[in-house]
Protein backbone atom coordinates (compact mmCIF):
# COMPACT_ATOMS: atom_id res chain seq x y z
CA UNK A 1 0.00 0.00 0.00
CA UNK A 2 1.75 3.40 -0.81
CA UNK A 3 1.46 6.05 1.98
CA UNK A 4 1.53 9.45 1.23
CA UNK A 5 -0.75 12.78 1.71
CA UNK A 6 -2.82 12.41 -1.10
CA UNK A 7 -6.59 11.10 -0.40
CA UNK A 8 -6.95 8.17 -1.73
CA UNK A 9 -9.03 7.01 -4.32
CA UNK A 10 -12.99 6.69 -3.81
CA UNK A 11 -12.43 8.22 -0.65
CA UNK A 12 -15.24 9.69 1.52
CA UNK A 13 -15.07 13.47 2.24
CA UNK A 14 -16.77 14.15 5.60
CA UNK A 15 -17.10 17.06 7.79
CA UNK A 16 -17.82 18.22 10.88
CA UNK A 17 -20.60 20.81 11.02
CA UNK A 18 -20.60 21.64 14.86
CA UNK A 19 -19.28 20.40 17.99
CA UNK A 20 -22.13 21.43 20.35
CA UNK A 21 -25.54 23.60 20.02
CA UNK A 22 -25.07 26.76 19.66
CA UNK A 23 -21.97 26.95 17.35
CA UNK A 24 -20.69 29.51 15.22
CA UNK A 25 -22.36 28.98 12.01
CA UNK A 26 -19.56 30.41 9.50
CA UNK A 27 -17.01 27.55 11.05
CA UNK A 28 -19.85 25.60 8.94
CA UNK A 29 -19.95 27.35 6.45
CA UNK A 30 -16.34 27.09 5.24
CA UNK A 31 -16.92 23.41 5.53
CA UNK A 32 -19.33 23.45 2.86
CA UNK A 33 -17.75 25.76 0.77
CA UNK A 34 -14.24 23.45 0.96
CA UNK A 35 -16.50 20.64 -0.52
CA UNK A 36 -17.90 17.54 1.31
CA UNK A 37 -19.80 14.63 0.60
CA UNK A 38 -21.40 14.43 3.66
CA UNK A 39 -21.91 16.93 6.74
CA UNK A 40 -22.52 15.72 10.05
CA UNK A 41 -23.70 17.93 12.95
CA UNK A 42 -22.73 16.72 16.48
CA UNK A 43 -25.34 18.95 18.69
CA UNK A 44 -25.65 16.71 22.21
CA UNK A 45 -23.32 16.90 24.74
CA UNK A 46 -24.62 15.30 27.86
CA UNK A 47 -25.28 18.38 29.37
CA UNK A 48 -27.31 19.73 26.16
CA UNK A 49 -29.51 16.85 26.69
CA UNK A 50 -30.27 18.03 29.88
CA UNK A 51 -30.94 21.71 28.77
CA UNK A 52 -33.37 20.06 25.75
CA UNK A 53 -35.05 17.99 28.46
CA UNK A 54 -35.91 21.39 30.51
CA UNK A 55 -37.36 23.07 27.30
CA UNK A 56 -39.45 19.98 26.73
CA UNK A 57 -40.67 20.51 29.59
CA UNK A 58 -42.41 23.10 29.19
CA UNK A 59 -43.46 22.75 25.78
CA UNK A 60 -43.88 19.26 23.99
CA UNK A 61 -43.14 20.91 20.66
CA UNK A 62 -39.39 21.90 22.10
CA UNK A 63 -36.51 19.67 22.58
CA UNK A 64 -34.27 19.50 19.89
CA UNK A 65 -31.54 21.74 19.37
CA UNK A 66 -32.32 25.73 18.34
CA UNK A 67 -30.22 26.32 15.58
CA UNK A 68 -31.21 23.33 13.76
CA UNK A 69 -33.01 25.57 11.21
CA UNK A 70 -30.58 27.91 10.92
CA UNK A 71 -28.16 25.02 9.66
CA UNK A 72 -30.42 24.03 7.30
CA UNK A 73 -31.36 26.99 5.69
CA UNK A 74 -26.85 26.86 4.91
CA UNK A 75 -26.75 23.64 4.16
CA UNK A 76 -29.87 23.70 1.80
CA UNK A 77 -28.39 24.63 -1.18
CA UNK A 78 -26.15 22.33 -1.13
CA UNK A 79 -28.38 19.10 -0.68
CA UNK A 80 -30.49 19.74 -3.25
CA UNK A 81 -27.68 20.34 -5.92
CA UNK A 82 -27.08 16.81 -4.68
CA UNK A 83 -23.21 17.97 -3.59
CA UNK A 84 -23.89 17.14 -0.15
CA UNK A 85 -25.75 15.10 2.28
CA UNK A 86 -26.41 16.39 5.82
CA UNK A 87 -26.51 14.11 9.18
CA UNK A 88 -27.41 15.51 12.69
CA UNK A 89 -28.47 14.44 16.23
CA UNK A 90 -30.18 17.60 16.45
CA UNK A 91 -33.29 16.04 17.38
CA UNK A 92 -32.47 15.96 21.01
CA UNK A 93 -35.04 14.86 23.14
CA UNK A 94 -37.71 15.32 20.30
CA UNK A 95 -36.64 14.10 16.93
CA UNK A 96 -40.11 14.07 15.76
CA UNK A 97 -40.74 17.80 15.95
CA UNK A 98 -37.39 18.41 14.48
CA UNK A 99 -38.03 16.79 11.84
CA UNK A 100 -41.47 18.83 11.22
CA UNK A 101 -39.54 21.91 11.67
CA UNK A 102 -37.32 20.94 9.48
CA UNK A 103 -39.59 19.96 6.52
CA UNK A 104 -41.67 23.37 7.48
CA UNK A 105 -38.54 25.07 6.82
CA UNK A 106 -37.31 23.62 3.68
CA UNK A 107 -40.93 24.25 2.49
CA UNK A 108 -41.65 27.33 3.34
CA UNK A 109 -37.87 27.91 1.54
CA UNK A 110 -39.24 26.48 -1.96
CA UNK A 111 -36.95 23.35 -1.83
CA UNK A 112 -38.44 20.64 -3.50
CA UNK A 113 -37.39 17.23 -4.86
CA UNK A 114 -35.26 15.75 -2.02
CA UNK A 115 -35.62 12.93 1.20
CA UNK A 116 -35.70 13.46 4.42
CA UNK A 117 -34.53 10.31 6.99
CA UNK A 118 -36.12 10.41 10.63
CA UNK A 119 -34.63 7.79 12.79
CA UNK A 120 -36.72 7.75 15.95
CA UNK A 121 -36.62 4.98 18.92
CA UNK A 122 -33.97 6.01 21.99
CA UNK A 123 -36.58 6.99 23.67
CA UNK A 124 -36.49 4.86 26.83
CA UNK A 125 -39.49 4.34 29.68
CA UNK A 126 -38.24 6.49 32.39
CA UNK A 127 -39.77 4.18 34.84
CA UNK A 128 -37.85 0.68 33.93
CA UNK A 129 -34.35 2.49 34.61
CA UNK A 130 -32.66 0.82 37.15
CA UNK A 131 -31.11 2.48 39.76
CA UNK A 132 -34.08 4.21 40.21
CA UNK A 133 -33.19 8.42 40.39
CA UNK A 134 -33.87 10.17 43.64
CA UNK A 135 -35.78 12.63 42.22
CA UNK A 136 -38.94 12.69 39.83
CA UNK A 137 -37.92 10.85 36.80
CA UNK A 138 -39.04 12.60 33.76
CA UNK A 139 -37.27 10.69 30.57
CA UNK A 140 -35.00 8.55 29.03
CA UNK A 141 -32.77 7.71 26.45
CA UNK A 142 -30.49 5.03 25.02
CA UNK A 143 -27.23 5.88 22.86
CA UNK A 144 -27.91 4.09 19.60
CA UNK A 145 -25.38 3.14 17.49
CA UNK A 146 -25.80 3.78 13.28
CA UNK A 147 -27.41 1.48 11.96
CA UNK A 148 -31.01 3.47 11.59
CA UNK A 149 -28.84 6.31 9.71
CA UNK A 150 -27.25 3.77 7.38
CA UNK A 151 -31.08 2.44 6.98
CA UNK A 152 -32.38 6.06 6.39
CA UNK A 153 -29.36 6.42 3.21
CA UNK A 154 -29.99 3.17 2.16
CA UNK A 155 -33.71 4.65 1.59
CA UNK A 156 -32.31 7.37 -0.89
CA UNK A 157 -32.28 9.54 2.48
CA UNK A 158 -30.22 13.07 1.62
CA UNK A 159 -30.80 14.44 5.28
CA UNK A 160 -31.13 12.06 8.57
CA UNK A 161 -32.11 13.83 11.93
CA UNK A 162 -32.05 11.38 14.77
CA UNK A 163 -31.87 12.14 18.61
CA UNK A 164 -29.51 10.23 20.87
CA UNK A 165 -27.15 8.08 18.65
CA UNK A 166 -24.04 8.28 19.78
CA UNK A 167 -21.87 11.05 18.56
CA UNK A 168 -19.48 8.95 16.70
CA UNK A 169 -21.92 7.00 15.08
CA UNK A 170 -23.22 10.01 13.23
CA UNK A 171 -20.08 9.40 11.39
CA UNK A 172 -19.50 6.27 10.80
CA UNK A 173 -23.21 5.39 9.21
CA UNK A 174 -22.30 7.58 6.24
CA UNK A 175 -18.51 5.29 6.16
CA UNK A 176 -20.69 2.02 6.78
CA UNK A 177 -23.49 3.38 3.75
CA UNK A 178 -20.84 3.93 1.50
CA UNK A 179 -18.10 1.71 1.99
CA UNK A 180 -20.55 -1.14 1.78
CA UNK A 181 -19.05 -2.16 5.76
CA UNK A 182 -20.74 -5.17 7.34
CA UNK A 183 -22.01 -4.58 10.72
CA UNK A 184 -19.68 -7.11 12.30
CA UNK A 185 -16.27 -6.26 10.25
CA UNK A 186 -15.07 -4.91 13.72
CA UNK A 187 -11.83 -3.13 12.59
CA UNK A 188 -13.56 -1.20 9.46
CA UNK A 189 -16.09 0.01 11.78
CA UNK A 190 -13.53 0.91 14.50
CA UNK A 191 -11.45 2.77 12.18
CA UNK A 192 -15.03 4.66 11.33
CA UNK A 193 -15.62 5.33 15.13
CA UNK A 194 -12.25 7.03 15.21
CA UNK A 195 -12.84 9.06 12.50
CA UNK A 196 -16.36 10.29 14.28
CA UNK A 197 -14.13 10.87 17.32
CA UNK A 198 -11.92 12.65 16.05
CA UNK A 199 -14.50 15.32 14.40
CA UNK A 200 -17.02 15.01 16.71
CA UNK A 201 -15.78 17.78 18.57
CA UNK A 202 -15.58 20.46 15.84
CA UNK A 203 -12.42 22.48 16.57
CA UNK A 204 -10.67 20.10 19.58
CA UNK A 205 -9.03 18.10 16.36
CA UNK A 206 -7.79 20.93 15.04
CA UNK A 207 -6.33 23.59 17.30
CA UNK A 208 -8.91 23.92 19.73
CA UNK A 209 -8.25 23.88 23.28
CA UNK A 210 -5.13 22.65 22.33
CA UNK A 211 -2.56 22.34 25.04
CA UNK A 212 0.80 23.21 23.07
CA UNK A 213 1.20 26.83 21.63
CA UNK A 214 -1.96 27.85 21.32
CA UNK A 215 -0.84 31.80 21.10
CA UNK A 216 0.45 30.19 17.36
CA UNK A 217 -2.80 28.72 16.31
CA UNK A 218 -6.27 30.21 17.53
CA UNK A 219 -8.13 32.38 15.59
CA UNK A 220 -11.65 31.57 16.85
CA UNK A 221 -13.90 33.23 14.33
CA UNK A 222 -11.86 31.71 11.41
CA UNK A 223 -11.37 28.47 12.94
CA UNK A 224 -10.87 25.30 10.80
CA UNK A 225 -13.41 22.54 11.89
CA UNK A 226 -12.41 19.08 10.40
CA UNK A 227 -13.10 16.98 7.35
CA UNK A 228 -11.94 13.63 6.72
CA UNK A 229 -10.83 11.42 3.56
CA UNK A 230 -11.91 7.61 4.44
CA UNK A 231 -11.03 5.27 2.10
CA UNK A 232 -12.92 2.13 1.80
CA UNK A 233 -9.94 0.76 4.26
CA UNK A 234 -10.91 3.02 6.57
CA UNK A 235 -7.36 4.62 6.38
CA UNK A 236 -8.26 8.72 6.96
CA UNK A 237 -6.71 11.42 6.39
CA UNK A 238 -7.75 14.35 8.67
CA UNK A 239 -7.54 17.68 7.71
CA UNK A 240 -9.18 20.97 8.05
CA UNK A 241 -10.68 23.30 5.11
CA UNK A 242 -8.48 25.57 2.84
CA UNK A 243 -7.50 28.84 4.21
CA UNK A 244 -8.90 28.51 7.89
CA UNK A 245 -7.15 29.06 11.19
CA UNK A 246 -5.68 26.24 13.71
CA UNK A 247 -3.71 23.36 13.03
CA UNK A 248 -3.92 19.37 12.35
CA UNK A 249 -0.82 18.07 13.44
CA UNK A 250 0.21 14.74 15.49
CA UNK A 251 -0.35 16.77 18.65
CA UNK A 252 -3.63 18.29 17.81
CA UNK A 253 -5.31 14.71 16.92
CA UNK A 254 -4.00 13.09 18.98
CA UNK A 255 -4.97 15.23 22.09
CA UNK A 256 -8.82 14.60 20.30
CA UNK A 257 -8.39 10.84 19.87
CA UNK A 258 -8.24 9.79 23.84
CA UNK A 259 -10.82 12.43 25.04
CA UNK A 260 -13.18 10.88 27.17
CA UNK A 261 -12.59 7.14 26.11
CA UNK A 262 -11.59 5.99 29.28
CA UNK A 263 -9.82 2.75 29.16
CA UNK A 264 -8.26 3.08 25.65
CA UNK A 265 -8.08 -0.46 24.90
CA UNK A 266 -11.76 -0.46 25.18
CA UNK A 267 -13.74 2.56 24.32
CA UNK A 268 -17.01 1.52 24.47
CA UNK A 269 -19.67 2.49 21.31
CA UNK A 270 -22.85 0.86 20.39
CA UNK A 271 -21.61 -0.70 17.28
CA UNK A 272 -17.91 -1.49 18.11
CA UNK A 273 -15.53 -1.61 21.07
CA UNK A 274 -12.42 0.04 19.81
CA UNK A 275 -9.09 -0.52 21.10
CA UNK A 276 -7.48 3.19 20.56
CA UNK A 277 -3.69 1.96 21.19
CA UNK A 278 -3.89 -0.06 17.67
CA UNK A 279 -4.10 3.62 16.26
CA UNK A 280 -1.35 4.96 14.08
CA UNK A 281 -1.03 8.82 13.89
CA UNK A 282 1.58 9.85 10.58
CA UNK A 283 2.01 13.57 10.67
CA UNK A 284 1.97 14.33 7.07
CA UNK A 285 2.30 18.07 7.34
CA UNK A 286 0.30 21.07 5.38
CA UNK A 287 -2.60 19.67 7.95
CA UNK A 288 -3.06 16.56 7.07
CA UNK A 289 -2.47 13.76 9.41
CA UNK A 290 -3.35 10.04 8.37
CA UNK A 291 -4.83 7.64 10.59
CA UNK A 292 -4.51 4.01 10.27
CA UNK A 293 -4.36 0.55 11.74
CA UNK A 294 -7.64 1.06 14.14
CA UNK A 295 -8.80 -2.75 15.27
CA UNK A 296 -12.17 -3.41 16.90
CA UNK A 297 -13.74 -5.85 19.11
CA UNK A 298 -17.72 -7.24 18.68
CA UNK A 299 -20.17 -4.41 19.86
CA UNK A 300 -21.79 -4.77 23.54
CA UNK A 301 -24.93 -6.15 24.44
CA UNK A 302 -25.99 -3.53 26.41
CA UNK A 303 -26.77 -0.02 25.50
CA UNK A 304 -26.01 3.20 27.41
CA UNK A 305 -28.51 5.39 28.64
CA UNK A 306 -29.41 8.39 30.48
CA UNK A 307 -32.07 8.94 32.33
CA UNK A 308 -33.28 12.80 33.43
CA UNK A 309 -34.68 13.00 36.28
CA UNK A 310 -35.76 16.49 38.96
CA UNK A 311 -32.88 17.21 40.69
CA UNK A 312 -33.97 19.80 43.41
CA UNK A 313 -32.22 23.73 42.95
CA UNK A 314 -29.21 25.50 43.01
CA UNK A 315 -28.73 28.76 43.51
CA UNK A 316 -25.12 30.68 43.81
CA UNK A 317 -23.47 34.22 44.50
CA UNK A 318 -20.07 35.45 44.16
CA UNK A 319 -18.51 38.50 46.50
CA UNK A 320 -15.54 40.01 45.24
CA UNK A 321 -13.25 41.18 48.19
CA UNK A 322 -10.55 43.60 47.88
CA UNK A 323 -7.24 43.53 49.43
CA UNK A 324 -5.96 43.56 51.91
CA UNK A 325 -6.60 40.11 54.31
CA UNK A 326 -9.65 39.55 51.24
CA UNK A 327 -9.15 35.93 51.32
CA UNK A 328 -10.19 35.96 55.46
CA UNK A 329 -12.80 38.61 54.52
CA UNK A 330 -14.56 35.79 51.93
CA UNK A 331 -13.92 32.74 54.09
CA UNK A 332 -15.26 34.98 57.22
CA UNK A 333 -18.56 36.43 55.27
CA UNK A 334 -19.25 32.86 53.35
CA UNK A 335 -19.21 31.04 56.69
CA UNK A 336 -21.28 33.56 58.74
CA UNK A 337 -23.94 32.56 55.92
CA UNK A 338 -23.78 29.21 56.27
CA UNK A 339 -23.89 29.35 59.76
CA UNK A 340 -26.98 31.85 59.50
CA UNK A 341 -28.74 29.30 56.81
CA UNK A 342 -28.43 26.49 59.53
CA UNK A 343 -29.80 29.00 62.58
CA UNK A 344 -32.84 29.89 60.40
CA UNK A 345 -33.66 25.65 60.00
CA UNK A 346 -33.07 26.19 55.91
CA UNK A 347 -32.08 22.58 54.73
CA UNK A 348 -29.36 23.14 52.53
CA UNK A 349 -27.94 19.25 51.37
CA UNK A 350 -25.02 20.62 49.56
CA UNK A 351 -22.49 23.53 49.38
CA UNK A 352 -19.76 24.18 47.06
CA UNK A 353 -17.06 27.37 48.41
CA UNK A 354 -14.11 28.04 45.49
CA UNK A 355 -11.96 31.56 46.11
CA UNK A 356 -10.85 32.76 42.60
CA UNK A 357 -7.28 33.71 42.35
CA UNK A 358 -5.89 31.99 45.36
CA UNK A 359 -7.41 28.22 44.56
CA UNK A 360 -10.84 28.31 42.68
CA UNK A 361 -10.50 26.16 39.68
CA UNK A 362 -7.27 23.95 41.30
CA UNK A 363 -8.89 23.34 45.04
CA UNK A 364 -5.97 21.39 46.65
CA UNK A 365 -4.22 20.90 43.98
CA UNK A 366 -2.92 24.28 44.64
CA UNK A 367 -0.62 23.73 47.43
CA UNK A 368 1.04 26.94 50.23
CA UNK A 369 3.55 27.77 47.47
CA UNK A 370 1.07 28.31 44.91
CA UNK A 371 -1.09 30.47 46.47
CA UNK A 372 -0.70 34.01 46.79
CA UNK A 373 -0.30 35.52 50.27
CA UNK A 374 -2.32 38.89 50.24
CA UNK A 375 -3.55 38.50 47.25
CA UNK A 376 -4.91 41.87 45.58
CA UNK A 377 -8.68 40.39 45.78
CA UNK A 378 -10.56 37.54 45.55
CA UNK A 379 -13.77 36.33 44.04
CA UNK A 380 -15.61 34.32 46.38
CA UNK A 381 -18.01 31.62 45.17
CA UNK A 382 -20.83 29.66 47.41
CA UNK A 383 -23.21 27.20 45.49
CA UNK A 384 -25.77 25.40 47.52
CA UNK A 385 -28.18 23.16 46.98
CA UNK A 386 -31.77 22.55 47.98
CA UNK A 387 -34.97 20.22 47.52
CA UNK A 388 -37.31 23.05 47.19
CA UNK A 389 -37.17 26.38 45.54
CA UNK A 390 -38.64 28.28 48.82
CA UNK A 391 -35.07 26.90 50.56
CA UNK A 392 -32.67 27.87 47.73
CA UNK A 393 -34.73 31.17 47.70
CA UNK A 394 -33.95 31.87 51.26
CA UNK A 395 -30.39 31.41 51.45
CA UNK A 396 -29.79 33.74 48.39
CA UNK A 397 -31.80 36.06 50.57
CA UNK A 398 -29.27 36.16 53.08
CA UNK A 399 -26.82 37.96 50.74
CA UNK A 400 -28.97 41.30 50.49
CA UNK A 401 -27.66 42.07 54.01
CA UNK A 402 -23.85 41.43 53.84
CA UNK A 403 -23.37 44.38 51.80
CA UNK A 404 -23.49 47.26 54.35
CA UNK A 405 -22.99 45.35 57.90
CA UNK A 406 -19.71 42.78 56.70
CA UNK A 407 -16.32 43.89 56.35
CA UNK A 408 -15.01 46.18 54.06
CA UNK A 409 -14.60 45.85 50.51
CA UNK A 410 -17.20 44.25 49.19
CA UNK A 411 -17.77 44.77 45.37
CA UNK A 412 -19.26 42.60 42.76
CA UNK A 413 -17.86 42.10 39.37
CA UNK A 414 -19.49 43.66 36.27
CA UNK A 415 -23.14 44.85 36.16
CA UNK A 416 -24.51 41.11 37.45
CA UNK A 417 -26.98 41.05 40.41
CA UNK A 418 -25.79 39.20 43.09
CA UNK A 419 -26.67 36.47 43.58
CA UNK A 420 -28.40 35.16 40.54
CA UNK A 421 -32.08 33.43 40.93
CA UNK A 422 -31.80 30.00 42.02
CA UNK A 423 -32.62 27.18 39.40
CA UNK A 424 -34.18 23.88 38.79
CA UNK A 425 -31.99 21.62 38.04
CA UNK A 426 -32.73 18.13 35.36
CA UNK A 427 -29.94 15.46 36.58
CA UNK A 428 -29.15 12.88 34.35
CA UNK A 429 -27.62 9.70 35.49
CA UNK A 430 -25.92 6.42 33.29
CA UNK A 431 -27.34 3.28 33.09
CA UNK A 432 -27.26 0.24 30.88
CA UNK A 433 -30.18 -1.47 28.75
CA UNK A 434 -30.25 -4.44 26.80
CA UNK A 435 -29.69 -3.25 23.09
CA UNK A 436 -32.36 -6.25 21.86
CA UNK A 437 -35.20 -4.39 24.04
CA UNK A 438 -34.22 -0.80 22.47
CA UNK A 439 -33.33 -1.47 18.50
CA UNK A 440 -36.89 -3.22 18.41
CA UNK A 441 -38.56 0.14 18.55
CA UNK A 442 -36.35 1.66 16.48
CA UNK A 443 -37.97 2.87 13.03
CA UNK A 444 -36.57 4.77 10.14
CA UNK A 445 -38.89 6.74 8.34
CA UNK A 446 -37.92 8.72 4.70
CA UNK A 447 -40.51 11.41 3.19
CA UNK A 448 -39.96 13.58 0.42
CA UNK A 449 -40.76 16.99 -0.36
CA UNK B 1 15.85 18.39 40.71
CA UNK B 2 12.16 18.52 40.05
CA UNK B 3 10.73 18.94 36.99
CA UNK B 4 6.70 20.10 37.16
CA UNK B 5 4.59 18.55 34.51
CA UNK B 6 3.37 21.77 32.71
CA UNK B 7 6.40 21.90 31.66
CA UNK B 8 7.10 18.66 29.60
CA UNK B 9 3.84 17.15 29.28
CA UNK B 10 0.61 18.25 27.08
CA UNK B 11 -3.11 17.64 28.66
CA UNK B 12 -6.98 17.43 27.50
CA UNK B 13 -9.29 16.90 30.25
CA UNK B 14 -13.19 15.66 29.20
CA UNK B 15 -16.26 14.45 31.50
CA UNK B 16 -18.64 11.21 31.46
CA UNK B 17 -21.73 12.04 34.13
CA UNK B 18 -19.57 12.73 37.40
CA UNK B 19 -16.07 11.12 35.94
CA UNK B 20 -12.95 12.92 35.00
CA UNK B 21 -11.40 11.85 32.33
CA UNK B 22 -7.74 13.24 31.26
CA UNK B 23 -5.07 12.16 28.84
CA UNK B 24 -1.57 13.16 29.84
CA UNK B 25 0.90 13.57 26.51
CA UNK B 26 4.88 13.13 26.63
CA UNK B 27 7.04 14.72 23.74
CA UNK B 28 9.46 11.87 23.45
CA UNK B 29 9.55 8.28 24.57
CA UNK B 30 12.00 9.40 27.26
CA UNK B 31 9.38 11.55 28.80
CA UNK B 32 6.86 9.09 28.26
CA UNK B 33 8.75 6.62 30.55
CA UNK B 34 9.38 9.41 32.94
CA UNK B 35 5.77 9.67 33.33
CA UNK B 36 4.60 6.04 33.54
CA UNK B 37 7.36 5.93 36.44
CA UNK B 38 6.44 8.84 38.44
CA UNK B 39 2.61 9.64 37.82
CA UNK B 40 1.02 7.02 38.73
CA UNK B 41 -2.89 6.36 40.50
CA UNK B 42 -2.00 6.62 43.71
CA UNK B 43 -0.13 9.93 43.34
CA UNK B 44 -2.93 11.27 41.22
CA UNK B 45 -5.77 10.19 43.76
CA UNK B 46 -3.46 12.27 46.23
CA UNK B 47 -2.60 15.45 43.83
CA UNK B 48 -6.47 15.75 43.83
CA UNK B 49 -7.51 15.20 47.52
CA UNK B 50 -10.96 16.08 48.11
CA UNK B 51 -11.81 17.58 44.48
CA UNK B 52 -11.75 13.42 43.76
CA UNK B 53 -13.58 11.11 46.25
CA UNK B 54 -13.41 8.23 43.87
CA UNK B 55 -11.14 5.71 42.39
CA UNK B 56 -8.47 6.93 40.14
CA UNK B 57 -7.64 4.30 37.33
CA UNK B 58 -4.50 4.65 34.86
CA UNK B 59 -4.07 3.23 31.80
CA UNK B 60 -1.28 3.55 28.89
CA UNK B 61 -1.94 4.50 25.29
CA UNK B 62 1.95 4.12 24.39
CA UNK B 63 0.86 4.38 20.56
CA UNK B 64 0.49 8.37 20.81
CA UNK B 65 2.79 8.17 24.21
CA UNK B 66 0.00 8.90 26.86
CA UNK B 67 -1.48 8.38 30.31
CA UNK B 68 -4.76 8.02 30.99
CA UNK B 69 -6.71 9.08 34.23
CA UNK B 70 -10.30 8.00 34.46
CA UNK B 71 -10.95 9.25 38.06
CA UNK B 72 -14.20 8.38 39.74
CA UNK B 73 -16.63 10.43 42.05
CA UNK B 74 -14.46 13.87 40.29
CA UNK B 75 -17.14 16.37 39.61
CA UNK B 76 -19.47 16.86 42.20
CA UNK B 77 -22.21 14.61 40.92
CA UNK B 78 -21.18 15.57 37.08
CA UNK B 79 -22.25 18.25 34.55
CA UNK B 80 -25.72 18.61 35.63
CA UNK B 81 -26.01 18.46 38.91
CA UNK B 82 -22.44 19.80 39.92
CA UNK B 83 -21.94 23.26 41.91
CA UNK B 84 -18.87 23.45 41.09
CA UNK B 85 -18.16 26.45 38.25
CA UNK B 86 -16.01 23.84 36.47
CA UNK B 87 -18.96 20.84 36.15
CA UNK B 88 -17.44 19.39 33.53
CA UNK B 89 -13.63 19.67 34.87
CA UNK B 90 -12.24 21.18 31.92
CA UNK B 91 -9.40 22.66 34.26
CA UNK B 92 -8.96 19.75 35.78
CA UNK B 93 -6.13 18.12 33.48
CA UNK B 94 -4.51 21.77 33.82
CA UNK B 95 -4.51 21.43 37.69
CA UNK B 96 -2.90 18.03 37.07
CA UNK B 97 0.27 19.85 35.52
CA UNK B 98 0.77 21.43 38.86
CA UNK B 99 2.08 17.85 39.97
CA UNK B 100 6.43 17.89 40.21
CA UNK B 101 7.93 14.87 39.65
CA UNK B 102 11.87 13.83 41.08
CA UNK B 103 14.36 13.47 37.64
CA UNK B 104 17.91 13.40 37.76
CA UNK B 105 19.81 16.44 36.76
CA UNK B 106 21.12 15.46 33.68
CA UNK B 107 18.43 13.90 32.39
CA UNK B 108 16.27 17.14 33.80
CA UNK B 109 18.86 19.40 31.33
CA UNK B 110 18.13 17.45 28.49
CA UNK B 111 14.33 17.40 28.20
CA UNK B 112 12.40 19.26 25.98
CA UNK B 113 10.60 22.16 27.99
CA UNK B 114 7.18 23.37 26.47
CA UNK B 115 7.07 26.78 24.67
CA UNK B 116 5.40 30.06 27.04
CA UNK B 117 3.25 32.07 25.44
CA UNK B 118 4.04 35.77 24.94
CA UNK B 119 4.19 38.04 28.07
CA UNK B 120 0.53 39.20 28.41
CA UNK B 121 2.32 42.85 29.25
CA UNK B 122 2.67 43.09 25.25
CA UNK B 123 -1.35 42.97 24.82
CA UNK B 124 -3.54 45.24 24.05
CA UNK B 125 -5.86 44.23 26.68
CA UNK B 126 -4.95 46.76 29.31
CA UNK B 127 -7.49 49.60 28.59
CA UNK B 128 -8.99 51.35 31.68
CA UNK B 129 -11.60 54.10 31.43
Amino acid sequence: MTSGATAPSKAVRIGAGQGFMGEDLALMRAVLADGVDYLVCESLAERTMGILEQARQRDETAGFAADLADRIDIVAADVFAGRTRFITNAGGVNPVAAQRALVARLRERGYRGRTIGLVVGDAVDPRLVEPRPTGRPLSATAYLGSAGIVQALGLGADIVITGRVADACLFLGPLIHEHGWAMDDWDRLAAGIVVGHLLECSAQSTGGNYSGDWWNTVDPWRAGLPIAEVDPDGRAIITKPNGTAGRVSFDTVREQLLYEVHDPRRYMTPDVIVDMTSVVLTDHGDDRVEVNGATGTPRPQALKGIAFSEGGFAGEATLTYAWPDALEKATFVLDLVRRESETRGLTVDGWCTEYFGVCGFGGPTVDGAARPDDPPEVVARLAWHAADLTTAQSVAALFRTVALTGPPGLQGIGRRAVPSPPEPLVVLDDFFVDRDAVEAGVRVHVEEI
Amino acid sequence: MRVQLRDICGVRSGDKGNISDLSLFAPDAEVFDLIREHVTANRVAAHFGDLVTGEVLRYEAPNVLALKFVMHDALGGGAARSLRSDTQGKTMGLSLLRMTIEVPDDVAGRLPRRPRPPSAANTRSVDRP
